[in-house]
């Protein structure tokens, strides 16, 4: 294996050499055994046959080795011959790759494709990097810099340098620079000087990636250089700590974000309403499945507009579970007001009808629900990784919060839900319909899940079980910030979930959640009506 | 309680006559062959188990087609044990005892197989267990038709060690026992092979985990430290969508830190999309995507069957496959659905399965198999890398010291499931 590996590396570099001073196009009957050679043995063969290819540095290469790294490069069976499909070489018919003629003998049943894995990805991404330092395509040759940056293969050096000398655009330079230093710190034998050099520059890449760089060169340094190499890792080290407590509140604001949201809904109709809703989790399922429905109909009819599907989710899951709600609250809650018990045992059973009745329509099996583009991959801030889809949840969980707080505070229909919930009898003598105002408060707490059902199904599965995961949860939030507090669940969400992430990393996620667990029934025996215990004459005070 | 389960099993039996029912109109015969499926159809595991019960549905349906067995119709009894451990021992009773089956077809968790032993072994009944486990068992009435760990947890990291070069371990699991058995045994065999302590991080989970920011962060942390690093995931259940789709988006591609899972089959990659997956690698013994005559005629026949073209099949539906065809061609060897009789004549009975070689029924109540490794690719289906030969599967793991000398044979003049050969006597206990 490494003897093959010093081959191709020594083929590579042979290449490189080749193809820096010209675009050398060999001869066609020389190229398409080359390319045939692609197709037979096993991955050690196929990583030689692509070392042979770079080293006749021809321009032609490159879109091979790309279809080849999309694993889209088929070779006919009956004839060993590589090449393009229909898709592939976007003409609609299959092609040599090499004279790009159309080879109608070749029919696409016959063809098998050339298997790629993981060890040769590498090995193409480098060979494609090297081949393209010295595109026209300043994208290109960003990409190619930061792909030699990524591998930092010592045999590249030279053909650096000269790319280096070449750049005009100063930020692809940079990372050309940088791969060079990272190049340096992997060769022992490089002058004193070349090293001193190079530790700033990756030092300055800054994040895991130097650290790892830095840490692995303190074993090969030079001695002269190792204070300097560790003085950079402390540096570095020092920045990490700091970056990893702020991580960790993130991670934690995150978790409360997503418990906050659960919980958001039940703080109405349990924290308000008084009533222990257990198919609570069953109308955020709702709201994802609601998700789901939509998205497969912009699937199905109008993949244009998949970006929008959240969007477009979004009131037609509060409306579905808001009625539904109001359903619930008609059919059978109203006839329990008053008798916890059995409110508890019935939505329980309500709760398990609905997930059956999920299952037999949508089967057991998880659903797919897609992340539109501007939700997926994630972002750096200063040290910080903050995923996108994490990072809208935080800001949708923090939207709803608000725009539920105005509506109880500066609507009529607010008015009448905190008037009926204070003093139902009261409420009723002024001329409140109370039955109304309960169907739609339960209505709102529903449709309020079912908007959670929508965010949610962009971090988790959506399958009918989505629910029971969260059930628990909502209920700890809603009862450790204050039955009937909206702060209280705002505070109770996020604290719950920023103290998780401190003691995960310690306890593990298991013992952690028991740990929490533990800490809310200590908490709740000091404090039995949670962080905001409401104040005041209640009603059933 | 009761009512609803007796309602339950009721119900599934009305399915199962009209099953039969439908698929024999003219024969009208009064005596059937009972086939107990116990597969939870509700709760966590429904996801996985739902498609178990339809394959058992499947082969009865094509056995009856061609003409049943012992000149009889098989009926197929559905219970719904959802996924709840102590259930499954009720279900099988129930199953056994009032039912009247001859075999039975289930179990996925390792904590409800250990739930339904002391039910086979009292009653003295056949269980067919279809799903990958931990190993360290060899029960009498109980066939392991799914891969022993030197079937697949082995060889995956084999396959990570000379191919990817990988020297740096995370063993992540849901915390329950069959992650936690295989972990230990990865441990030992990682450490036997010169790994040390500190290249080796194990991460436990409970069941349907859904925040993976930490463990994703930290994992990304373990793997940069110059070492190539490798994750081998025993996560069990619909905690794998949120894990992949937090790998996804903290950017950890197949190339830097690749996962091979040993749960995840293409009914779960059906879930979401899975291209930025492409890469991470799965072990199993079977992939859909296996291309062989006899994996294209069930494929085709097993969509048409469920009125589905894009059904996908996966590997315990293979062990289910193999486990009923095993049964098929003992009853027929003996004659008789008797237990004793068939426990006898099943040893050394071969089948195709359904990747072009043959599954062998061992002495130890384990297969041969092949262990493949597959690439996740962008379709959701595997690309198979790497293609053993048929392995044997071992009950009891050399690698852990306490089970190394224990054997499992259950034909004379052993006819023990925990032979100390040391000792040369039977009744040892490991773990």
């Amino acid at each position: 294996m490494t003897l093959l590996r010093m081959i191709t590396t020594l083929m590579v570099v042979l290449g490189a050499l080749l193809a820096t001073p010209a675009h050398a196009q060999i001869a066609d009957t020389e190229l398409t055994p080359l390319v045939d050679a692609l197709a037979p043995g096993n991955f050690k063969d196929r990583e030689a046959a692509i070392g042979a290819l770079v080293a006749t540095g021809d321009p032609r290469v490159v879109p091979i080795l790309q279809v080849l790294l999309e694993g889209e490069l088929y070779f006919d069976e009956a004839t060993g011959k590589v090449v393009f499909t229909s898709a592939s070489s976007g003409k609609g018919t299959i092609t040599d790759p090499v004279t790009a003629a159309e080879l109608p003998e070749i029919t696409e049943d016959g063809l098998e494709k050339v298997k790629v894995n993981n060890g040769l990805r590498r090995v193409l991404r480098t060979a494609i990097g090297q081949m393209t330092l010295l595109s026209e395509d300043p994208g290109v040759r960003l990409f190619a810099a930061q792909s030699i940056l990524r591998d930092a293969d010592p045999a590249q050096l030279e053909l650096l340098d000269s790319a280096i000398s070449a750049e005009t655009d100063s930020s692809i330079r940079r990372v050309m620079e940088q791969a060079r230093a990272a190049i340096v710190l992997k060769t022992p034998d490089a002058a004193i000087e070349d090293w001193q050099a190079a530790i700033p520059v990756v030092q300055a890449i800054g994040g895991r990636d130097a650290l790892n760089t830095l840490t692995t060169a303190l074993n090969t340094a030079p001695e002269d250089v190792k204070p300097l190499i560790q003085t950079a890792i402390d540096g570095l080290a020092r920045d990490r700590a700091v970056w990893d407590v702020a991580q960790n509140i993130w991670f934690g604001i995150s978790l409360g974000s997503v418990l906050l949201l659960a919980a958001i809904g039940l703080a109405i109709t349990f924290g308000v309403m008084g009533v222990i809703n257990m198919a609570h989790g069953e109308m955020v399922m709702l709201g994802a499945y609601t998700t789901f429905v939509v998205q497969e109909i912009i699937r199905q009819n109008y993949p244009g507009l998949f970006d929008w599907s959240l969007a477009i989710a979004l009131p037609l899951a509060f409306l579905f579970t808001g009625l539904v709600g109001v359903a619930i609250e008609r059919g059978i809650i109203r006839f329990l007001y008053g008798r916890p018990l059995e409110t508890l045992l019935a939505t329980w059973g309500l709760s398990l009808i609905i997930q059956q009745a999920v299952q037999r329509i949508f089967t057991a099996n998880i659903r797919e629900v897609g992340n539109p583009t501007w939700m997926s991959g994630s972002f750096e801030l200063g040290g910080l990784a903050i995923t996108w889809n994490r990072f809208y949840i935080v800001i949708f969980a923090l939207m709803v919060f608000v725009a539920l707080l105005l509506v109880l505070k500066y609507t009529a229909i607010g008015l009448h839900m905190r008037a009926v919930t204070q003093n139902r009898r009261m409420a009723s003598a002024m001329g409140i319909r109370t039955p109304l105002v309960d169907a739609l408060t339960f209505g709102l707490g529903s449709g309020i899940a079912g908007l959670a059902g929508v965010a949610l199904s962009q971090i988790g599965n959506v399958s009918p079980n989505l629910g029971q995961g969260y059930i628990i949860d909502s209920f700890m939030v809603v009862v450790f910030g204050g039955v009937g507090n909206l702060w209280g669940t705002l505070v109770g969400a996020l604290t719950l979930g920023i103290a998780n992430k401190f003691i995960e990393p310690y306890a593990g996620a298991v013992l952690g959640k028991i740990i929490i667990l533990v800490l809310i029934i200590l908490f709740i025996q000091r404090r039995p009506r949670g962080l905001f215990a409401l104040k005041g004459r209640s009603i059933e005070a | 309680m009761t009512v609803v389960n007796r309602a339950f099993a009721g119900l599934g039996l009305g399915v199962a006559m009209t099953m039969g029912a439908v698929a024999v109109p003219a024969l009208a015969q009064d005596e059937t062959i009972k086939v107990g499926v116990l597969h939870s159809l509700s709760g966590t595991m429904a996801i996985s188990e739902t498609t178990l019960k339809d394959t058992m549905l499947f082969l009865i349906d094509e056995q009856n087609k061609k003409g049943g067995l012992l000149g009889k119709q098989l009926e197929a009894v559905v219970v719904d044990p959802a996924s709840d451990w102590p259930l499954f021992a009720e279900k099988a009773r129930e199953l056994i005892e009032v039912n009247g089956v001859a075999a039975v077809f289930g179990c996925w968790t390792s904590s409800s197989r250990k739930s339904v032993l002391p039910v086979f072994e009292e009653l003295n009944s056949i269980l067919f267990y279809p799903v990958q486990y931990e190993g360290e068992e060899s029960q009498r009435n109980v066939f392991y038709t799914g891969a022993a760990p030197n079937q697949q947890a082995i060889p995956a990291v084999d396959y990570l060690m000379e191919n990817e070069g990988v020297e740096r371990w995370v063993l992540a699991g849901t915390d329950y026992v069959y992650p936690q058995t295989t972990n230990k045994i990865l441990e030992q065999y990682l450490m036997d092979k010169g790994v040390a302590a500190e290249d080796i991080m194990i991460n436990y989970t409970p069941f349907g985990h859904s925040d993976w920011q930490t463990i994703v962060s930290d994992i990304k942390t373990f793997g940069s430290t110059g070492k190539k690093t490798a994750v081998v995931s025993t996560i069990n259940g619909d905690a794998n969508v949120p894990f992949y789709k937090e790998l996804a988006n903290q950017g950890i591609k197949a190339e830097d830190i690749p996962v091979v899972a040993f749960s995840v089959g293409e009914e779960e990659l059906a879930g979401f999309d899975t291209t930025p997956l492409v890469g991470h690698l799965a072990a199993w013994n079977y992939f859909q995507s296996v291309d062989v005559p006899e994996n294209a005629a069930f494929i085709e026949a097993w969509q048409t069957f469920m009125g589905n073209p894009d059904k996908v099949t996966n590997d315990p539906m293979e062990a289910t496959v193999i486990g009923f065809n095993l049964w098929v061609q003992a009853v027929e060897k003996a004659g008789t659905t008797d237990t004793d009789a068939v426990l006898d004549a099943i040893i050394g009975l071969e089948t195709p399965n359904l990747t072009g070689g043959i599954a062998k029924m061992l002495p130890n109540h384990h297969l041969t198999k092949p262990v493949l490794i597959g690439e996740i690719q962008a379709d959701g289906q595997f690309e198979v890398v790497s293609e053993s030969e048929l392995v044997p599967g071992d009950a009891w793991s050399d690698f852990l010291p306490e089970s190394k000398m224990i054997e499992a044979d259950w034909t004379a003049p052993i006819s023990c499931g925990n032979y100390n050969t040391e000792t040369k006597a039977c009744g040892a206990t490991a773990m």
